[in-house]
């Protein structure tokens, strides 16, 4: 499990892709930052800026995501590591946790550094900000699930990553979507799976525990999803 | 040490493998032949726990593998038709992924550099994988197998697509890791498994139609001794003489040549060796004989003989 979480992270890092992600999430986030939060004068409001972060999810996450399963396949590599001694649940775990590690990493240290700005100028709440800070790393990690649950679908990086832009879109938007629909059926399911909708909680410095559930609960599911895409794939 | 019982893959209605049996005894090679799409490697695909089987068991020293996997993986080092190789990754660092991914215990940098003898990679260790070619690839999987240095080691068409030099010594290594390893491998050339295997399993259509010591195997060949023979001089006069002679079977002509001399299939009973008086009654007649080649036991012979006898 390490073996594999060691060979994501040496892959991000000694080929493009982690300091491609690295630099659009560092210029793309500073520039949210400084447009929405900084200029906005006279308050420390900073719940708009975590909300963009999410929605910037819809662009990195499928970069770091759209590989992940889908080059195993396409390569034949996933024949190593099928037959190696090592779980099906150890090589999705330590797929997810190397992409997490490159985005929760790179949002931590962005979000210790813009905190520096508004404590100097401003006063934040820090219990509203850590409150967001958690929010966004647990929509975050639902998103990488549900990016890899993609990929493992597909021999195609691609094709894994627009649906998982796709699914990502409606996951965020389903809330905005709902008010266009008068069908009350369809209107529950996509109030069920909006992520955005439960996100608002946290921008009023209040910790949302069953928005905290729900987000474990979807990066759970499509975790052991993609375990039984894995093991689907050995039985047919 | 291997054990495959009632071993049973289905696609849909179609049989991959039907109820095929067989077991391996520790140390010894075994050949897995067949044509394109007979069952081999999704026989080892099911043996290396890369899939599941319908139904029937797939054993390493009693373990199977859909029950105890770990253990049973740790067992088998497997190269499959493709090496699944990391294009990104120098040799070296290749090697040190499956010794991590596999949980050796042995010396990690004593161990691969051993690995890197026994298969000629030690100038190759820091080059990048994508930069080799197809035969340096080759090895690379080979060495990738062999990682942990496991007990059982099994190649799916190890010397597939290479040229002849390497093959030959792909053949050789493959001879020498069968003194302490078990092996299986597959090909559908069958001098390859005649030079290398104690044993040869014949899989034809999803069933097992042959399992037979090597030596054995050739007798297992019934019909005719074949041979192609090229003679100058007069083409209806040699073939009625060569006819003539007790045993032969059967004499066509299969190519004329410019320079006047003739090319004859020969076939002649498999008890029989008339190639001692065709020379005679050529050398009698004055017609010089420019080459004589048996036609060797092709796989499809053997096929033949084997499902059709």
């Amino acid at each position: 499990m390490i073996a594999i979480y060691k060979r994501e992270m040496r892959y991000f890092f000694t080929g493009p892709v982690g300091y491609v992600f690295v630099a659009i999430f560092f210029a793309v986030s500073a520039a949210i930052f400084m447009s929405f939060t900084i200029q906005k004068g006279a308050d420390a409001s900073f719940s708009e800026y975590f909300t963009y972060m999410i929605i910037l999810c819809v662009i990195e996450i499928p970069l770091i995501t759209m590989k992940l399963m889908s080059e195993e396949i396409k390569m034949k590599t996933d024949q190593l590591i099928l037959t190696a001694p090592v779980s099906l649940v150890g090589i999705v775990v330590a797929k997810f946790l190397a992409a997490y590690t490159l985005f929760g990493g790179s949002f931590v240290i962005s979000s210790i550094i813009y905190y520096i700005p508004l404590s100097l100028y401003g006063t934040p709440e820090v219990a509203t900000y850590l409150g967001c800070v958690i929010a966004v790393l647990l929509i975050g990690a639902a998103f990488i699930a549900v990016g890899e649950f993609i990929s493992s679908l597909t021999e195609n990086q691609f094709l894994a990553a627009f649906g998982t832009i796709a699914v990502i879109l409606l996951l965020i938007f389903a809330q905005v979507i709902n008010s266009y629909i008068n069908v009350e059926f369809i209107r529950r399911i996509f109030s069920a799976v909006s992520v955005l909708s439960r996100y608002t909680y946290f921008t009023y410095g209040m910790f949302d525990w069953a928005a905290f559930a729900y987000y474990i609960s979807l990066s759970t599911a499509f975790l052991f999803l993609t375990v039984r895409v894995l093991e689907k794939r050995r039985w047919s | 040490m291997i054990q495959i019982e009632h071993l049973t893959k289905k696609y849909g209605d179609r049989y991959a493998i039907n109820d095929i049996n067989f077991s391996v005894e520790k140390g010894e090679i075994v050949g897995f032949l067949g044509p394109n799409g007979a069952g081999k490697t999704t026989t080892m695909s099911i043996l290396t726990g890369y899939l599941s089987s319908t139904s029937g068991k797939a054993m390493i020293d009693g373990m199977d593998i859909l029950e105890h996997p770990m253990a049973v993986k740790k067992k088998i080092g497997y190269l499959p038709e493709i090496p699944p190789l990391y294009l990104d990754m120098t040799v070296k660092e290749y090697l040190n992924f499956i010794y991590d991914l596999k949980k050796c215990d042995l010396p990690r940098k004593q161990h691969i550099e051993e690995i890197a003898d026994v298969v000629k990679l030690k100038d190759t260790l820091n080059r990048m994988i994508k930069n080799l070619s197809k035969g340096y690839r080759q090895r690379v999987g080979i060495a990738g197998a062999l990682v942990g240095n496991p007990e059982v080691i099994i190649f799916d068409e190890p010397t597939n697509g290479l040229d002849p030099k390497q093959i030959i010594d792909i053949r050789n290594l493959i001879k020498d890791l069968g003194k302490d390893h078990t092996v299986i491998l597959s090909t559908h050339i069958l001098s390859e498994v005649k030079s290398i295997c104690d044993r040869i399993i014949i899989i034809s259509d999803g069933k097992i139609v042959a399992d037979k010591k090597t030596y054995e195997i050739e007798s297992a060949l019934v019909g005719n001794r074949r041979f192609i023979i090229r003679v100058d001089g007069p083409k209806s006069s040699i073939a009625n003489t060569i006819k003539r002679i007790n045993g032969v079977v059967s004499v066509s002509t299969s190519v004329e040549y410019d320079d006047g001399s003739t090319s004859f299939f020969v076939e002649s009973e498999n008890q029989i060796d008339v190639r001692k008086p065709v020379f005679y009654a050529m050398a009698q007649n004055g017609w010089p004989i420019l080459s004589l080649e048996p036609v060797g036991a092709t796989i499809e012979n053997i096929f033949l003989s084997v499902i059709g006898g």
